[in-house]
């Protein structure tokens, strides 16, 4: 009498991808074949096209002007919750994140323990960010005039390549703590955790089209995010070091605000696990537009 | 930035003939009025024959030689000849400025930076006069708004970052400001003065050094400011002044010495520039063009807003980034205001820049002017209803007439493209949603006004304006504490206020 689990074949997922809060595949029908560290095949992602991209940037510029009106405090609350359900979900994102980064275990929990607790620290930012970077300005006449920051818009993240999870937390926290609704390009060769990530923030409270999780080759993606005339920011983490130069001069011609990786750091050894170089406001302030108001004093 | 017009300052006579002048009876027919000429004393003013570069705290001609001639745009003469910067002396000042960088300037404790940049507010101050008639002379702005804003802001500005410069540590808490090192900055024409002080005060104040390469129709006004360096002994090469035609302006941008880029001036620019350092770690401000909305409400208050709205279009000859071109107007009021609009207009008095009287000087170039008519030519053809007062122009000089389009549609080339001249388009709107609705359809988002009584009215409309600055019940206000910059295509960063540090610092962990 042999034992149930003997034959009981595995229910596999298809890793779709996240747009406007649902889960499409690609209109494009393609895939590619993603491997384990290993090199062991895992399972086929989307490969998604420029068509699926621009329905993302769609999505996002309509979920921005909701998420951006919502009180400070209930974006903290609504970040802080992805954090809860990160929480449930420690085994499956630690089991993703060492079969795609080759991690052992102890250390895939690590860091997923550390991107639960990012998300936990920049979501507190959300009813701060305005007292620290906002001001009131004693200008030299009759006047108030105060400083207030604003969320840009629409940002278009390339995530980072090597840090699957938590590398893309720590980028993509960031911008949606003051009101950005985001367009994600995953690591091309590691996207099973932003796609896993993406089914938590579907169940979480982060409404749809906010955060949209696009999996493909980062040579087809990249420049039509990067050109897109209605993305606002760009976050170049990711962006192979071949594709720099283009991508940036394909930002320039919309005035794009640009968060860059400095040339000297070299992405795929920096430390996302270290607190003191990966939460920082300025990671927030680099989606921010400051809106200076003046109105006459008198009676 | 006061209103254009203050009762105290108009000498009046009734003129006889031709109505140049009216007050208050409608569309220009009432009573004229003539003003005897005020002119400024121009002798304050010693202009040299030649201007060379300011590189490494000294005067030096261009290498080979060349020059070329800025021109008084109220007469068309020649006024002095200016050194014609090559790729060379670009290279000369930025390694000046790098040398000072990291040797002098970049050396000097914060209390002692300060201390000389309250000098060259003082100095700035003590030489005033100079600086406006010389401003005025060489850009066309009357002498009133370089008198009464343009220096005096200037000053001011190197005051008020005078005092951040040993106080950085307050300004970026649980962080340590260093600065980036050698600043490339590129000015426009139409407040040359004031933007070199926006561009080079809050950088000094930081440790930074720079290269102002101010614009090639507005030199002597940045030239005349490296004389203030020379007196107030700041270390040669901390700054140094380049001029040239625009494509030197590249030169400094992509110099591979330069770590921080900032520009004032139009947006088409502006990509050149950001393609320039695209691939660098170089950082990077841009400040646009603008199309501002000033947006007009029923229960606004009538005589206040028909100031705001004159101030916010004709002050600089409307040569201002963040003019109020575009007036939103509610459909109820159109009417009144207009009329209202127009025999302001009347009073408006376009002339000699150095006449204390004049409310709008000279345009500031032959192809600024060439640009403004081309333009208020494709608001006739595309069908907007034109209005200008009745007024003479000079017979030299570049000059053009306050101009009204009535009529007007948001698809018109005048809704949509920055004229950088004394033109407004007038827009009606019924509902608040409509008035932001067509306030934010453009590409800019540099500033907006928004004129009502109601203050949860004004709250509502400044969070959802998508504009660096929003004026409420007033227009066209600056100060040195307050920040200023756009959204969208006018660009990105700030300068003033505690903000406009931000752009001159790389922060570090404590």
């Amino acid at each position: 009498m042999a034992a149930p689990t003997d034959t009981r074949i595995e229910v596999r997922k298809t890793y779709k991808l996240y747009i406007g809060g649902a889960f499409p595949r690609t209109e494009s029908g393609r895939s590619y074949l993603v491997s384990a560290a290993d090199g062991a095949p895992l399972a086929n992602a989307c490969r998604a096209s420029r068509k699926d991209l621009r329905e993302a940037v769609r999505a996002a510029r309509k979920a921005h002007v909701d998420w951006a009106a919502r009180t400070a405090m209930n974006r903290g609350q609504v970040l802080y919750r992805v954090a809860e359900l990160m929480e449930g979900r420690r085994d499956q994102f630690a089991g993703e994140v060492a079969l795609a980064e080759g991690l052992r275990d102890g250390r895939a929990r690590e860091v997923v323990d550390r991107a639960i607790d990012r998300w936990v620290w920049y979501a507190g930012w959300a009813d701060k960010i305005s007292q620290v970077l906002g001001s009131a300005n004693p200008v030299a006449a009759p006047y108030f005039n105060f400083t207030i920051p604003e969320a840009t818009g629409v940002v278009g993240l390339v995530a980072p390549e090597t840090s699957s999870l938590l590398g893309l937390v720590s980028r993509l926290a960031p911008p949606l703590v003051s009101g950005n609704a985001v367009v994600l390009i995953a690591s091309e060769t590691r996207p099973l955790p932003a796609v896993t990530l993406s089914e938590v923030l579907a169940t979480s409270d982060v409404p749809g089209g906010v955060v949209n999780v696009l999996t493909g080759l980062k040579a087809e993606l990249v420049p039509v995010l990067a050109a897109h005339g209605d993305v606002d920011a760009l976050d170049t983490w990711g962006v192979p070091e071949a594709m720099r130069l283009a991508t940036e001069q394909a930002a320039a011609d919309d005035i794009k605000r640009l968060s860059r990786r400095p040339t000297t750091v070299d992405e795929a050894r920096f430390d996302w696990l270290d607190d003191r170089a990966t939460e920082r406001p300025e990671w927030i302030a680099a989606f921010l537009e400051m809106k200076t108001v003046w109105h006459p004093i008198g009676m | 930035m006061a209103a254009m017009v203050s009762s105290t300052d108009k000498r009046v006579v009734p003129a006889a003939t031709n109505g140049v002048n009216s007050w208050g009876l409608g569309d220009g027919q009432a009573i004229p009025w003539e003003y005897a000429p005020a002119p400024e004393a121009r002798d304050l003013v010693t202009l040299k024959e030649r201007y060379g570069l300011f590189i490494n705290g000294r005067s030096v001609a261009a290498t080979g030689g060349g020059t070329f001639t800025t021109v008084d745009p109220a007469t068309e003469q020649p006024l002095a000849r200016v050194a014609r910067a090559t790729t060379a002396d670009v290279d000369k000042a930025v390694r000046a400025a790098r040398r000072a960088q990291s040797r002098s300037w970049g050396q000097l404790p914060g209390k002692e930076r300060a201390k000389y940049l309250f000098r060259i507010s003082r100095i700035l101050q003590e030489r005033s006069r100079e600086f406006a008639v010389l401003e005025s002379m060489d850009s066309g702005k009357p002498i009133k708004e370089s008198r009464d804003v343009d220096v005096p802001l200037a000053a001011s500005h190197f005051w008020y970052y005078a005092g951040w410069a040993d106080k950085l540590d307050y300004a970026f808490p649980g962080r340590v400001a260093r600065p980036l090192g050698v600043a490339a900055q590129i000015i426009p024409w139409n407040f040359p003065l004031l933007m070199l002080a926006w561009k080079i005060a809050p950088a000094l104040a930081a440790g930074n050094t720079v290269v102002l390469k101010p614009a090639s129709t507005t030199p002597l006004s940045a030239l005349l400011f490296a004389d203030v360096c020379v007196q107030a002994d700041l270390p040669p090469g901390t700054v140094n002044i380049v001029t040239g035609p625009g494509e030197i302006g590249m030169d400094l941008v992509t110099h591979k010495l330069v770590d921080k880029v900032a520009f004032t001036g139009s947006t088409e620019i502006g990509r050149r520039i950001a393609r320039g350092v695209a691939g660098t770690d170089k950082a990077l401000t841009l400040e646009l063009g603008g199309k501002a909305a000033n947006i007009v409400f029923d229960d606004a208050p009538l005589d206040q807003a028909i100031e705001g709205i004159v101030n916010g279009i004709y002050f600089n000859q409307g040569e201002v980034c963040c003019a109020g071109s575009r007036l939103l107007v509610q459909e109820s009021i159109a009417e009144p205001l207009i009329d209202k609009l127009k025999d302001r207009l009347a009073t408006i008095r376009v002339g000699d820049p150095l006449d204390k009287n004049t409310d709008v000087g000279a345009i500031n170039s032959k192809s600024q002017l060439d640009k403004i008519t081309e333009l208020v030519q494709s608001g006739i053809d595309e069908g907007a209803d034109i209005y200008q007062p009745a007024c003479d122009l000079p017979d030299r000089g570049y000059f053009f007439r306050p101009t009204l389009f009535t009529n007007v549609a948001q698809s018109h080339r005048i809704a949509r493209e920055e004229i950088f001249g004394p033109v407004l388009s007038v827009l009606t709107f019924r509902t608040p949603e409509e008035a932001i609705e067509k306030a934010n359809n453009t590409v800019y988002g540099l500033s907006a006004g928004v004129w009502t009584d109601k203050g949860s009215r004004i709250l509502e409309m400044v969070s959802r304006l998508k504009a660096g600055v929003v004026w409420a019940n007033t227009f066209n206000r600056f100060d040195p504490t307050s920040p200023f910059g756009g959204y969208k295509d006018s660009g990105f960063g700030r300068e003033g206020g505690m903000h406009g540090l931000h752009a001159y610092v790389r922060l570090e962990d404590r």
